[in-house]
């Protein structure tokens, strides 16, 4: 397997009638690490990971990884801000992304027990996946993009609806994901959470990439008065 | 008055009492309609699938075309399965005309469009859920249609039942190519208008009745299912 980093992104933009969601982008993503996306409601977070993942439109600009499009495309799980639930069992849901791969129905169900016991909806399996409630169904959708092992993977705000301890118990999922050389790219309004996981943050403002740098220079001195006014939580301009 | 009442009491009598008659005309007309329903399910259901998830140059047009269909007079598709079926017409040597195959194709046609169009506005939903998911998980095609059949399989059997609701009343096209000959290709529907214009009322009563409860348990069914499915449960 060759390397899917770095990746370059050039000028790339997406539109959506007209309207520009995220852009221009100029970043280049190193092999390792976990990049932390932050910035305000409506800032583009969302558009940027879409893009960058290849589901929303490039309407411009270039985005190359260092490996053949589909087999990048192959090598990426992105969990949704709203959980996608398809309308199965839980165990079902889970085993899904290997079914499509073609891993026989035996193998991919055990694994889905495995991956639900992890993801901390072992009681759950037998349900349908529609009746979880917010928080499960971020556990779930957590637990069928990492049921892969790709090698990168987007998270858009996967804790918003998780609790204190449930918020750690995935938190320490990720970062043995991370520590096994999974590329983690994910956004999140808890500031706590960013501090944790970032190794690098990009901060995002109005479609366009405001700061982007090593976490930890980052938190103890942004190099933008927007950047500091949002660590401090106050209204940004 | 007393004729109605003696009509209704005679018919209740064929009823219970299981007139060879009454079953035998039943069954055929279960069978011709239960082998279009396979059919045009196997046609319809993909279909109505695949134009949910794809987006081709002559999408809208196609829908639109069913929809057309939909409303097509079921009398028309009797009169044109009837030319081509004909002696001189282009499958004539097959000799179908007046048989029950020759029923069951007409009321496939008169079914396809009704079942594929429900089937697709059920599975244009369900897509819109899916979508993001599918796709970021590259999916093919083929794959995301057997998914869809598969997750949205309540909506389709209501969107088939509907479609047993209307081919097994459906009157017109089979009595255009079936020709109602008794013992052969007489069912519910064609029986009746028969029974009825010879002023049996007995028989006629004792058929509609029949095909009444068919009614009655199919909307049942939709009703059930449709209710489970807004539940979440499946
Ligand atoms: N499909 C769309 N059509 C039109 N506008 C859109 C569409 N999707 C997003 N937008 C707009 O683009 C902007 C960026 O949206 P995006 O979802 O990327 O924000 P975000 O940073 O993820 O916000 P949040 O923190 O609320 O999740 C918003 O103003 C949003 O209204
Ligand atoms: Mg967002």
């Amino acid at each position: 397997m060759s390397d899917l980093f770095p990746l370059k992104v050039e000028q790339a933009v997406s539109r959506r009638r007209g309207k520009v969601l995220v852009g221009p982008v100029d970043l280049t993503l190193k092999a390792r690490g976990t990049t932390v996306v932050i910035g305000p409601n409506g800032a583009g977070k969302t558009s940027l990971l879409r893009m960058l993942h290849g589901i929303a439109r490039l309407n411009a600009g270039k985005i190359t990884w260092n490996c053949p499009q589909d087999e990048a495309q192959r090598r990426q799980s992105f969990v949704f801000q709203t959980p996608v639930m398809l309308r199965r069992s839980v165990r079902d849901n889970l085993a899904y992304p290997l079914r499509v791969l073609g891993t026989p129905r035996a193998d991919a169900l055990q694994q889905a027990d495995d991956w639900a016991e992890r993801v901390g909806l072992g009681y759950a399996v037998n349900r349908p996946a529609t009746v979880l409630s917010g928080g499960e169904r971020q556990k779930l959708a957590i637990g069928r993009a990492l049921i892969r092992s790709p090698d990168v993977l987007f998270l858009d705000e996967p804790c918003s609806s998780l609790d204190g301890r449930a918020t750690r118990e995935i938190e320490d999922i990720l970062q043995k994901a991370a520590a096994s050389g999974t590329r983690l790219i994910m956004s999140t309004h808890d500031m706590g959470q960013a501090r944790r996981l970032a190794s690098e943050v990009l901060f995002i403002l109005g479609g366009k990439v405001h700061e982007f740098g090593p976490a930890t220079p980052f938190f103890e001195g942004p190099q933008t008065a927007q950047a500091r006014a949002f660590l401090r939580g106050d209204i940004v301009e | 008055m007393t004729d109605l009442w003696d009509g209704l009491s005679r018919a209740f009598f064929l009823l219970v009492s299981l007139d060879a008659d009454l079953v035998e005309i039943t069954l055929r007309s279960l069978r011709v309609t239960l082998t279009a329903l396979l059919i045009a399910s196997l046609i319809a259901l993909p279909f109505g699938a695949l134009l949910a998830v794809r987006r081709f140059r002559f999408r809208r047009t196609t829908i639109a075309v069913l929809n057309a269909l939909m409303g097509l007079p079921p009398v028309v598709v009797g009169l044109i399965v009837y030319v081509f079926l004909s002696r001189s017409g282009p499958f004539g040597v097959f000799g179908l005309l007046f048989t029950p195959t020759a029923m069951i194709i007409a009321q496939i046609i008169i079914i396809v469009p009704l079942i594929a169009s429900i089937a697709h506005q059920a599975l244009r939903e369900l897509w819109s859920d899916y979508h993001d998911l599918l796709i970021s998980m590259n999916t093919t095609h083929i794959q995301r249609i057997q998914t869809l059949l598969w997750d949205g399989r309540r909506a389709l059997l209501t969107a088939a039942l509907a479609g047993f609701g209307r081919a097994i009343g459906e009157v017109g096209a089979i009595m255009v190519v079936g020709g109602n000959i008794d013992h052969h290709t007489r069912v519910l529907t064609t029986a009746i208008a028969l029974e009825t214009g010879k002023g049996e009322f007995a028989m006629a009563l004792a058929l509609g009745f029949i095909l009444i409860g068919l009614a009655i348990l199919v909307n049942i069914a939709i009703h059930w299912l449709t209710q489970t499915e807004r539940e979440g449960r499946w």
